[in-house]
């Protein structure tokens, strides 16, 4: 059959055409074989340009499109729709990547038009090979996994159970409620953290449409959009939930304590059966068996003797469960963690008792925490009269992290605000690189706190010591800083340093984005589908990320991610049924073999052999279309449906065009 | 004064990992060697050693493969498959007088736009400095012809051997 391709090469307004001599390219196309129609245009993306495609189509009885472009990323979809249009198959369309793979790449005019040739006549060989595909239906289960539940989680499983999905949502923790949990008051606004994150909590304790599992963890992933197997292992609390009432007697009974380093950042204690804190969703206590005496020695079981239920709730025997459950969609909200300050040992934490981290500072001025809202020395019991907050340690740092942490020049504030209200006498220093406060009402905020005195000191801190040089930097940590507005160093001597830390990717967050199949950039953020257009998805069809998994932000921003994340869920559960590309491979019964090479290639265990006719099948439902199989068949009679051997065949033909014909070779096909 | 050599580089780049970081390093305007002209396939799995041998024969001085990082292929194990594959096709190329260089698989993840933009420029330069590849001399040995069919199949055998 003779095939008539049309050819469209985008200007992309000077994106291409600056590079890459567009009118050239598609004179040079017009004069190819197959080649009934080359054009080029400003935007083939815009109606106009995809119109052309559509008249000609109609009007020139054209069988195959190739348009060169942008990435296939960006604009396959709009081409194949306007195929469509036309009234050809979606699949008898072929892009070339001209713009992000060409003329953005490079100044060299010259090279880039003939690599744009190149491609061009790739896709041009390649089309005229493609073959009508129907796309394949999938069904999409109606239940979400979301994973992580802090503020992102919360809101994304809350949205979803609004709607009526049931989501099931699994956090590590005892309790779900995350970082914010842990948070006094919030900037700008001093909004208490508890008081507007535990009414959401609660919501999600008691929504009829949520599982929540915590102190659970993902075990395994398997199956793909519509339809994930997920194994999640349920650790034992030891304690019975369906007869727990939660009183906290076991808690109050329980004779020891150890230093609570998770929720109080090692500034409090806990007993060894323990609730994180007071508002903590579910209220069923855990045991920390570690420090447990009966699980260390064998003695003890206060916590039984006085349960006060019937039958008792403490469970010394039971067991971590497995479950099993099939989701649609999943949602991973699994937050961040905070650097190590240590890491930076100029700045003294660990060494110099009065060196706190922002979250220890947290946790100090949280009416609930370990000192009841007091601000004290590590000695518990003294004010401290001067106070100096360090901004970006281990953020925009060649060192550490060269990236902003966006949120605590704003904590930073917050503190010095607090700080004032709490000790009016107490000087504070806030030394900082840049002054961060985009965002409604942040700038407000740091003009508020200009007024309310605080010292502002632009510059790194170099060091935070305490050796003395005069007599009045005696006992007394000294902040050494250069201060650049002034242009002098200068040597604080105060009482007290809060370094804000940056905040960074959980330490597992390569191994959570290998277990969900997804990408991870260089500083472990997972990474979105679009920087700018689809911040949510990843490149993992049915897998969306939401909160500072994806990279640092305040909490507004988590909670739109979280609602986000979650509509995008429900759109595709309200669909029913989604469209997959058919890109599938396929055995020919009548050739194989039956070697059974192909069976062990399958990571999906997607091939069957079948023992009575001795062939090997492909189960399309199964199948993700990757093609390894289909590379391994020693017959080469598995096709990988729009990668077949003779698409790509033809296309390293085409790509050397210009290479190819100064050989004087015998074809071997 | 003669033209530099400019090789002529096929990438076979994978949809998820490899394509996308081509795509960065064109969105972030990092500028590379225009000598790779990249073919996408779904996983670098599908890579088929008889493509790198036709894109040899057919003129190309030098063969890039790109996946994701072990352990982050979108398809679980695809690219591990393909080492297997490469380590394979790496002895039977140094046999017919391939040189080490001309045959390259690397792992870039969709965030690394830079390092498959230095990739190219690193394999340009290497095969640069190798010169063409002249297939027809090098492994046909003056042009009669002979021996394509012996050249596909040992890649085969290879296979069979190799997931046996």
């Amino acid at each position: 059959m003779s095939e008539k391709v049309g050819v469209y090469i985008c200007h992309c307004g000077t994106n291409i055409a600056k590079t890459v001599d567009v009118e050239e390219v598609a004179l040079w196309a017009g004069e190819q074989d197959h080649v009934d129609v080359a054009r080029e245009y400003k935007f083939m993306c815009s109606s106009l340009g995809q119109e052309l495609i559509e008249e000609d189509i109609k009007e020139k009885g054209l069988t195959k499109i190739v348009v060169a472009s942008c990435s296939p990323h960006m604009h396959e979809k709009t081409f194949r729709t306007a195929c469509v249009r036309g009234g050809l198959n979606p699949f008898m369309f072929e892009m070339a990547n001209i713009r992000e793979h060409d003329s953005w790449t490079t100044d060299d005019r010259e090279a880039a038009t003939l690599k744009a040739k190149a491609l061009t006549k790739a896709a041009i060989e390649r089309v005229i090979h493609n073959q009508p595909l129907e796309p394949l239906p999938v069904e999409i289960n109606p239940n979400t996994l979301v994973v992580g539940g802090g503020i992102a989680g919360i809101s994304a499983a809350l949205e979803l159970a609004e709607a009526g999905n049931h989501v099931y949502l699994v956090e590590r923790e005892p309790s779900i409620g995350g970082h914010m949990a842990q948070l006094d008051k919030t900037f700008p606004t001093l909004d208490c953290s508890a008081c507007i994150l535990t009414p959401k909590m609660v919501d999600v304790g008691q929504h009829p449409n949520i599982t929540l599992l915590t102190y659970s963890e993902v075990e395994a992933v398997g199956g793909y959009l519509g339809n994930f197997d997920v194994t999640v292992r349920k650790k034992a609390r030891y304690v019975d939930e369906e007869h727990c009432t939660g009183c906290g007697i076991c808690i109050e009974k329980c004779p020891y304590k150890v230093v609570d380093n998770v929720f109080e950042a090692g500034l409090g204690a806990r007993k060894v059966i323990y609730r994180p804190f007071p508002q903590a969703v579910p209220k069923y206590p855990v045991i920390d068996t570690e420090n447990c005496v009966y699980f260390q020695r064998g003695k003890c079981k206060a916590c039984q003797i006085f349960c006060p239920t019937d039958p008792n709730s403490i469970d010394f025997e039971q067991q971590d469960e497995i479950l099993q459950i099939v989701v649609g969609n999943i949602i991973l909200a699994t937050g961040f963690d905070l650097f190590d300050v240590s890491q930076i040992p100029q700045y003294g934490y660990g060494r110099l008792a009065n060196v706190f981290t922002s979250l220890e500072f947290e946790r100090m001025v949280n009416a609930s925490g370990p000192t009841d809202g007091k601000i004290v020395l590590r000695d518990l019991e003294t004010p401290p009269e001067s106070v100096v907050i360090i901004h970006c340690v281990g953020s925009r740092d060649e060192n550490y992290h060269k990236y902003c942490s966006k949120v605590c020049c704003m904590y930073s504030l917050k503190f010095a605000h607090l700080i004032h209200e709490r000790l009016p006498e107490a000087e504070v220093y806030n030394c900082y690189i840049d002054m961060r406060t985009p965002g409604k009402g942040y700038e407000e905020f740091y003009n508020r706190l200009l007024e309310e005195g605080t010292h502002f000191i632009r510059g790194k801190v170099a060091e935070v010591s305490d050796v003395a040089r005069i007599e009045e930097e005696e006992g007394k940590l000294i902040v050494q800083v250069a201060d650049t507005l002034i242009s002098k160093q200068r040597r604080i001597p105060v009482d007290m340093v809060i370094l804000s830390p940056a905040m960074e990717a959980r330490n597992d967050s390569q191994e959570v984005s290998q277990l969900f199949r997804m990408g991870c950039d260089f500083d472990g953020f997972f990474v979105e589908r679009h920087p700018k257009l689809d911040p949510v998805a990843t490149m993992t069809e049915g897998i969306y990320i939401a909160g500072a998994c994806q990279g640092p932000k305040d909490v507004p921003d988590t909670v739109s991610q979280g609602a986000a994340a979650a509509a995008r869920v429900a759109s595709f559960i309200s669909r029913g049924t989604v469209m997959m590309e058919p890109i599938r491979a396929s055995i020919n019964q009548e050739l194989c073999s039956g070697c059974r090479i192909c069976n062990t290639m399958c990571p999906y265990n997607a091939i069957v052999f079948h023992e009575d006719s001795n062939v090997s099948e492909v189960i399309t439902a199964l199948c993700q279309g990757c093609g390894t199989c289909v590379a391994a068949c020693p017959s080469g009679i598995i096709t990988g449906a729009h990668f077949t051997n003779d698409q790509l065949l033809a296309q390293i033909e085409g790509i050397l065009w210009d290479v190819r014909s100064n050989l004087d070779l015998v074809p071997v096909e | 004064m003669n033209k530099q050599f400019e090789p002529v580089i096929v990438g076979f780049l994978c949809n998820w990992c490899s394509y996308r970081a081509a795509d960065l390093a064109g969105t972030a305007r990092i500028h590379y060697a225009p000598n790779m002209r990249p073919i996408r396939v779904m996983c670098s799995g599908r890579v088929d050693p008889q493509f790198v041998l036709k894109a040899l024969r057919e003129g190309a001085d030098g063969v890039m493969i790109a996946g994701c990082h072990p352990g982050e292929c979108h398809y679980v194990e695809g690219n591990i498959k393909t080492l297997r594959r490469f380590i394979l096709l790496k002895k039977m190329l140094a046999q017919l007088g391939i040189e080490d260089e001309r045959v390259q698989l690397i792992w870039a993840s969709a965030s690394e736009g830079i390092i498959l933009a230095e990739a190219v420029n690193r394999m340009t330069e290497q095969i640069r400095a190798l010169g063409p590849l002249n297939w027809q001399e090098k492994v046909l040995g003056g042009g009669n012809g002979h021996g394509h069919p012996a050249v596909i199949e040992p890649a085969q055998e290879a296979e069979e051997v190799l997931y046996d």
